[in-house]
């Protein structure tokens, strides 16, 4: 058994429901998609399965292991076993993509490892293997902040892939993508679940890509589960109902020109505070 | 998905080469540095500096507070107070002169351009430089200088705020009037005024407050400076200071340190008070 | 004309005046004469011809400077020892404020980022040249005292900045390493700090920039270097090697801002 969830309720802080008595469940190496319209909570779903946020009623179970019951040191070990894609890579932009790539195994490195590292990377042979899956090897030494927004979002999944986590979450990990690129990916995914028998949940906006990599499809709408079933008996009829506020379901579209500039990470607030920093008046 | 360049790709980290060449330049580079700074941390825990030190410290607690003592770091106190007010209105007195005939915002000859411009700007460029001078020399060394010249006392170190502190109040004067919307001055001078009417009617309104707040923040560093500067003979707060601590007076030096870290703290809230005022 | 002639409208009342400005004004020029009162500076006797005369006197001892090579060597050794206290005072003081700036950003609870704060704030408030005074008691006179000072004021000065930067770096990098299950000694090093790592270095630059001038001056209450050999000269009257320090000081001061304006300009090398 890979994950349960029982019942599980979330409220975000600012009132708002977010999960509302969810139950799921899935077994070792299966291969999940989640779909759903903005806001039903496939984000805050993965985030529970991912050990990241408590939830404010219900039980979760993950990985055989009860994470909030568990001590700190449990815990931590319970989280280097689960690989999370996100949406925009949380990465720093100076950072080379080897040492990002890297970064995957942080969980499973002594400190003193981690530290030498960052001085010259332990395992390059690891990482470009990794980034040759996804077609980006030629990029391993280069800065983040120098890749395109296409570029940068298949790091994040080549961190995932190198951690090589027994549950694999993936939040819209090919929303930059153009439809090709985003094929290639989710196949690299895929294919890793399936070589190391990891369980694959991805959270998808386009449905089309959902159908044709997931055998299993959740559909979830304000925080509930509409319906929980294999891909071959999503029906187009179920898909309206389920995207009804949004005017139907969509497809993976080419990114807008113009999209290219790095998602995510707001820079830090321009320099120095002059006050500060002359503060004994000069 | 790339099969092909798999085999060939370099795995060699093309920075390693860099980054240890970094390294050995930075030790380098640090020997030195440590040989000239003399640096020799042991020293630090040597018994006899161990004792004078701690003893010094030690004395701290509790501070000196005998009236003939108070009433000396009082009057010690005043004079700070007054070779800080007298210099910064001292460095106005020369700064402000020289921003008004050093600012691009009240030239004359920039109208137009009108004629014999390379005068304005010639003598805009001297009151620059002149003002750099000024700048550039530290104020504790002139107040050295000027204990040297003129003997021990606040007189050296209110000349040699005047002088520093004037640099940069005209420095800083001078880019307040250029950075704020020069037109209405510029409306004044094409229509005949004189250059004092133009600041006062056309600069005056939209920079004073933006004047006043930097003169006031330059004033709390006078205090500052002019604790420093009584190390050389200034007078003061510092010179009270040095000499306690030249006898070795802990809690002479304890008070003394109190006494200004209070002083820093008033002028600081004097400083607030005042700029919000003029808001 | 002797046409109606249409009253004017009354004038409007005259807007009342600012009665707290005018009084808070005449409070400045109240404490400007009595500064000047107080100290008595007689600045007729300072302009009288005798004075000047005597100033005229004490100038000119200040040309030519002594240009010796023996003596432009020792010179040139101040200056470089100068540079050295200020380079090593500006390190220690970045290492320092990196392990106190971790506290004060908050990362270790509430009590310690109180404590963090206070002590940068004691360190910062403290002028560099009381510093001094203090370590020549510690380390005796030298260098090493006047780079120990400047280490301990300038620690309050980056130590606050460095906490600040932290407290503005997006957590959601740190936060995502720390859910792949990494330590937090790990995740910082990975996340936060490279984010960080360019402001504190643009920060220290600009300090050691700063400090370059203190570490001259330090040396008149014995940090060594430049400072020292102008008080030493200055006090057994040899105004002409004083003058050569003083261009020596000069010469640091205008090189250091052009270099720096250069630097500035550059980009930095990757994180890692």
């Amino acid at each position: 058994m890979s994950f349960r969830l029982d019942a599980v309720g979330v409220v975000h802080p600012n009132g708002q429901r977010a999960l509302a008595a969810l139950s799921l469940a899935a077994m070792a190496g299966e291969r999940v998609a989640v779909i759903g319209p903005s806001g039903a909570g496939k984000t805050t779903l993965l985030r529970v399965l991912g050990a990241a946020l408590r939830p404010a009623e219900g039980d979760v179970r993950v990985l055989d292991a009860a994470p909030w019951d568990s001590s700190a040191g449990a815990l931590k070990a319970l989280r280097a076993r689960i690989g999370t894609v996100h949406q925009a890579p949380p990465i720093a932009p100076r950072l080379r993509v080897v040492t990002a790539v890297l970064s995957g195994r942080l969980g499973r490195w002594s400190t003193a490892r981690a530290l030498r590292s960052l001085l010259h990377p332990s395992d390059i042979e690891g990482a470009h293997e990794v980034m040759s899956r996804l077609a980006l090897e030629d990029r391993l030494f280069e800065r983040c902040d120098r890749l395109s927004g296409g570029q940068f979002q298949r790091v994040g999944v080549a961190r995932a892939l190198y951690q090589r986590p027994d549950l694999l979450l993936a939040d819209e990990p090919v929303s930059a993508l153009d439809p090709t690129l985003a094929d290639a990916t989710l196949g690299a995914l895929v294919a890793q679940g399936e070589a190391t028998g990891a369980t694959l949940v991805a959270s998808l906006h386009a449905v089309d890509l959902a159908l044709r990599w997931f055998p299993r499809i959740v559909g979830l709408r304000e925080g509930r589960v509409a319906f929980d079933r294999p891909a071959t008996e999503v029906t187009p009829a179920l898909l309206q109902a389920l995207y009804a506020s949004e005017g139907g379901p969509a497809t993976q579209a080419p990114p807008p020109p113009g999209s290219d500039a790095m998602p995510g990470l707001p820079g830090l607030p321009a320099a120095a505070d002059a006050r500060g920093l002359r503060s004994v008046c000069r | 998905m790339n099969t092909a360049t798999a085999s060939r790709a370099p795995r060699v980290d093309p920075q390693a080469r860099r980054r240890l060449a970094t390294t050995l330049a930075a030790l380098v580079v640090a020997w030195p540095m440590l040989v000239l700074s003399d640096f020799q941390p042991w020293r630090l825990f040597d018994r006899d500096s161990l004792a004078v030190l701690g003893g010094f410290l030690g004395a701290f607690l509790p501070p000196e507070t005998a009236p003939d003592f108070l009433r000396l770091l009082a009057r010690a106190t005043l004079e700070t107070l007054a070779m800080a007010t007298a210099g910064t209105a001292l460095a106005f007195a020369i700064g402000a002169p020289l921003a008004i005939l050093g600012t691009r915002a009240l030239s004359i000859s920039r109208i137009g351009p009108g004629p014999l411009r390379w005068r304005g700007a010639a003598l805009r460029q001297m009151v620059r430089s002149l003002l750099m001078v000024l700048r550039a020399i530290p104020e504790i060394v002139w107040a050295l200088l000027f204990v040297r010249a003129l003997g021990l006392g606040p007189a050296a170190g209110v000349l040699a705020l005047a002088i520093t502190y004037g640099g940069m109040l005209g420095k800083v004067y001078a880019e307040i009037l250029e950075s704020t919307d020069t037109r209405p001055a510029r409306a004044l001078l094409e229509g005949g005024g004189g250059r004092l009417a133009a600041l006062c009617y056309g600069l005056l309104p939209s920079t004073a407050q933006e004047l006043v707040s930097y003169t006031v923040y330059r004033w709390e560093c006078a205090v500052r400076a002019s604790v420093v500067m009584g190390f050389v003979g200034a007078g003061g707060l510092g010179q009270l200071m040095d000499q306690s601590m030249k006898m070795l007076n802990g809690g002479e030096a304890s008070s003394i340190l109190l006494v200004f870290l209070g002083l820093v703290l008033l002028a600081d809230l004097l400083s607030t008070f005042l700029r919000r005022l003029f808001a | 004309m002797n046409a109606e002639r249409r009253p004017l409208p009354a004038l409007p009342a005259r807007p009342a005046p600012c009665l707290r400005c005018r009084v808070v004004l005449l409070a400045v020029l109240a404490a400007v004469v009595a500064s000047f009162v107080y100290l008595g500076l007689g600045f007729g006797a300072l302009l009288s011809a005798e004075s000047l005369g005597h100033m005229g006197r004490f100038v000119a001892e200040f040309f030519p400077p002594d240009l010796a090579p023996d003596f432009l060597r020792k010179v040139g050794t101040g200056a470089l020892q100068t540079l050295a206290v200020s380079a090593l005072g500006t390190l220690l003081a970045a290492l320092a404020g990196m392990l106190l700036a971790l506290p004060a950003s908050g990362r270790a609870g509430r009590p310690a980022r109180r404590m963090a704060r206070f002590t940068l704030n004691v360190l910062r408030s403290v002028p560099e040249l009381v510093w001094a005074a203090v370590m020549v008691l510690a380390a005796g006179i030298g260098p090493f005292a006047g780079a120990l000072a400047l280490a301990l004021h300038t620690t309050g000065v980056l130590g606050r900045l460095f906490g600040e930067t932290l407290e503005n770096v997006p957590p959601e990098p740190e936060a995502a390493l720390a859910l792949s299950g990494a330590g937090p000694v790990a995740a910082f090093a990975y996340a936060s700090l490279p984010l960080a790592l360019p402001q504190w270095v643009a920060y220290t630059l600009y300090r050691w920039e700063m400090n370059i001038r203190m570490a001259a001056v330090l040396g008149f209450v014995g940090g060594g270097g430049l400072g020292q050999l102008l008080y030493f000269h200055l006090s057994i009257f040899q105004q002409a090697q004083a003058m050569t320090v003083l261009i020596a000081m000069f010469a640091i001061v205008a090189v250091v801002d052009a270099a720096s304006a250069r630097l500035r300009r550059g980009l930095g090398p990757a994180y890692a």
